[in-house]
């Protein structure tokens, strides 16, 4: 027990240092904010003009969308996959991964309390402003409050599974990067089709019904997708416990995933150079 | 002596186009990396395409415009925005330019300085994203039953010089920006960015006081509706071919902007 709180305490420290170094850069910050509001704003205003034009087409309540859309833009760095930790690659690329293979601790562990850390200050950062903001808009753009309780806490639930989900998928390609020469193609690649099937460009409820049930089951509708259609009431009760389930299911898969690509990768692991 | 420096002095647009084949071997030399990064701007915009492809299977159709009209509007400003930021890349790097002080190299040339950062950057990856709007835009053409005339493709031309030159001009604002804050600004993305997304569907969608925005202060409309509505044939009024023109006056300010930023540059790197 004692050896599993002084291994925890390391990542832990880990985790502090990132944090405390993204807090560091607020102007940067603060200019996010102001983009990621006019996105988020003109977002609804093209759902609401489809909205306007057949709304009995429209698969969520509008209210439900627009909680959707603002929490979206505020918690936009916890489930982005476009950025991803370039040291990470540029340490694999150049070599000097080794200083990190040096130290007595597990690569993957140390990586991963790492993008956590930096996915969550940078979310802690942004996400309050524009969450108030969205709060006092006027009616069809509004941001709403969540239901009750239970909702509030399946939501922080699943935000976090979402968060460990994202961070593990991020994982296996870094851990995949380790067999390529230029992990430029396989980031691209990653980026997009997780952009589109977590349901970035339009949320999953807008597919055709019959793929929409397919898609809510691949991993990647793990992500931002259940948090976000819990809070806003648009998946309710056991929908939204099955859900919950689902993405424990995938954070636990991918998490084995990547650890064994992990295992493979540091046993043929050869550092160049000097 | 003097004769042969004047003799050595290469009209403006050779020296561009030089700058330009330099980049292009150079990129050449990477043909692995181009064709990836080529292929990610593509893709990128085929998530859009295939968002609005599964939007108008549930509507079918957006405050009047068909699919394929939506498709011609997209493909059209996705490639006003890929030519302008092809061409005016050097304008977004610019910040790394202020910063590290090559800028006061470019200063010490007797060449215009705006030639020179035009020049510092071609981003031939954008072919990607050119590609993707040039299919989109066959598909709309076909299926939205224009019939074409000679007006008809002028006015698609008209529009793609108009969109290429204001978001030439945005970049430029946004490079002049740094002379006064030595960063770049993230905001403008809105302009820029936020343009190219939202900017497949007609203005007019967002409302009139959005349509106000894009025709006075940033005049995207010029570009986009305006063009648009003689080209769906809603209008047949010849005078909408020509008004693309008139968002070049745009870089008009831009340019001021930029002139005012250059006499106040203090140099900051080293």
């Amino acid at each position: 027990m004692s050896r599993f709180i002084t291994q925890s305490k390391k990542y832990l420290s880990f985790f502090r240092l990132r944090f405390a170094m993204s807090l560091q850069y607020r102007t940067a910050a603060i200019a996010g904010i102001a983009t990621q509001f006019a996105w988020g704003f003109l977002e609804l205003c093209v759902f609401q003009a489809f909205h306007r034009t057949d709304p009995e087409a429209f698969p969520m309540e509008f209210h439900q969308l627009a909680s959707y859309i603002w929490l979206q833009q505020a918690f936009l760095a916890l489930f982005m996959t476009w950025f991803m930790e370039a040291e990470i690659f540029e340490s694999i690329m150049d070599g000097s991964i080794c200083y990190e293979l040096c130290r007595p601790i597990n690569i993957y562990h140390m990586w991963f309390a790492r993008s956590i850390a930096n996915r969550s200050s940078r979310a802690l950062l942004r996400c309050f402003p524009i969450l108030i903001a969205a709060f006092f808009l006027p009616a069809p753009y509004k941001m709403s409050p969540v239901s009750d309780f239970t909702t509030f806490l399946l939501f922080l639930i699943s935000m976090l599974l979402g968060l460990i989900v994202t961070v593990s998928l991020c994982m296996i390609i870094y851990m995949l990067s380790f067999f390529t020469v230029s992990p430029q193609g396989l980031k691209i690649l990653f980026a997009m089709t997780s952009e589109f099937f977590q349901g970035n460009v339009i949320p999953l409820p807008f597919f055709p019904s019959r793929l929409q049930k397919i898609m809510e089951l691949q991993p990647f509708a793990s992500m931002e997708n259940v948090p976000l259609r819990i809070y806003s009431g648009n998946i309710q009760g056991d929908q939204a416990l099955k859900a919950i389930l689902l993405q424990l299911f995938w954070a636990i898969v991918l998490t084995v995933i990547g650890r064994l690509i992990c295992r493979s990768a540091m046993a043929k692991i050869t550092v160049q150079g000097g | 002596m003097k004769r042969n420096l004047k003799h050595t002095k290469v009209s403006p647009v050779k020296l561009y186009l030089h700058y330009i084949s330099i980049h292009i071997r150079s990129i050449m030399q990477y043909k692995k990396s181009f064709l990836m990064t080529a292929l990610g701007q593509f893709l990128a915009s085929f998530n859009v395409f295939i968002g609005i492809h599964f939007m108008f299977l549930r509507f079918h159709s957006l405050a009047g415009y068909s699919y394929s009209e939506v498709l011609l509007c997209f493909s059209i400003v996705l490639m006003e925005y890929s030519l302008g930021e092809c061409v005016a890349r050097g304008f977004d790097t610019f910040p790394s330019l202020v910063r590290k002080g090559s800028f006061d190299r470019f200063m010490t040339r007797p060449r215009s300085e705006i030639l020179q950062v035009l020049g510092s950057s071609f981003e031939l990856t954008r072919i990607g994203r050119i590609i993707q709007a040039a299919i989109v835009f066959v598909y709309g053409t076909v299926h939205s039953g224009i019939s074409w005339n000679w007006s008809r493709v002028l006015t698609v031309i008209l529009m793609l010089i108009g969109g290429t030159g204001i978001f030439c001009g945005i970049f430029l604002i946004y490079a002049a920006l740094c002379f006064f804050t030595l960063d770049g600004l993230e905001f403008i993305n809105i302009l820029t960015d936020g343009a190219r997304e939202y900017g497949k569907y007609p203005v007019d969608v967002y409302g009139k006081r959005m349509l106000r925005f894009c025709t006075f202060v940033i005049p995207y409309s010029l570009v986009q509706y305006y063009p648009l509505t003689y080209l769906t044939g809603r209008n047949d009024n010849l005078f909408y071919a020509f008004i693309p023109l008139a968002a070049l006056l745009f870089l008009v300010p831009c340019f001021w902007l930029w002139k005012f930023g250059v006499r106040k540059y203090k140099s900051s790197g080293s």
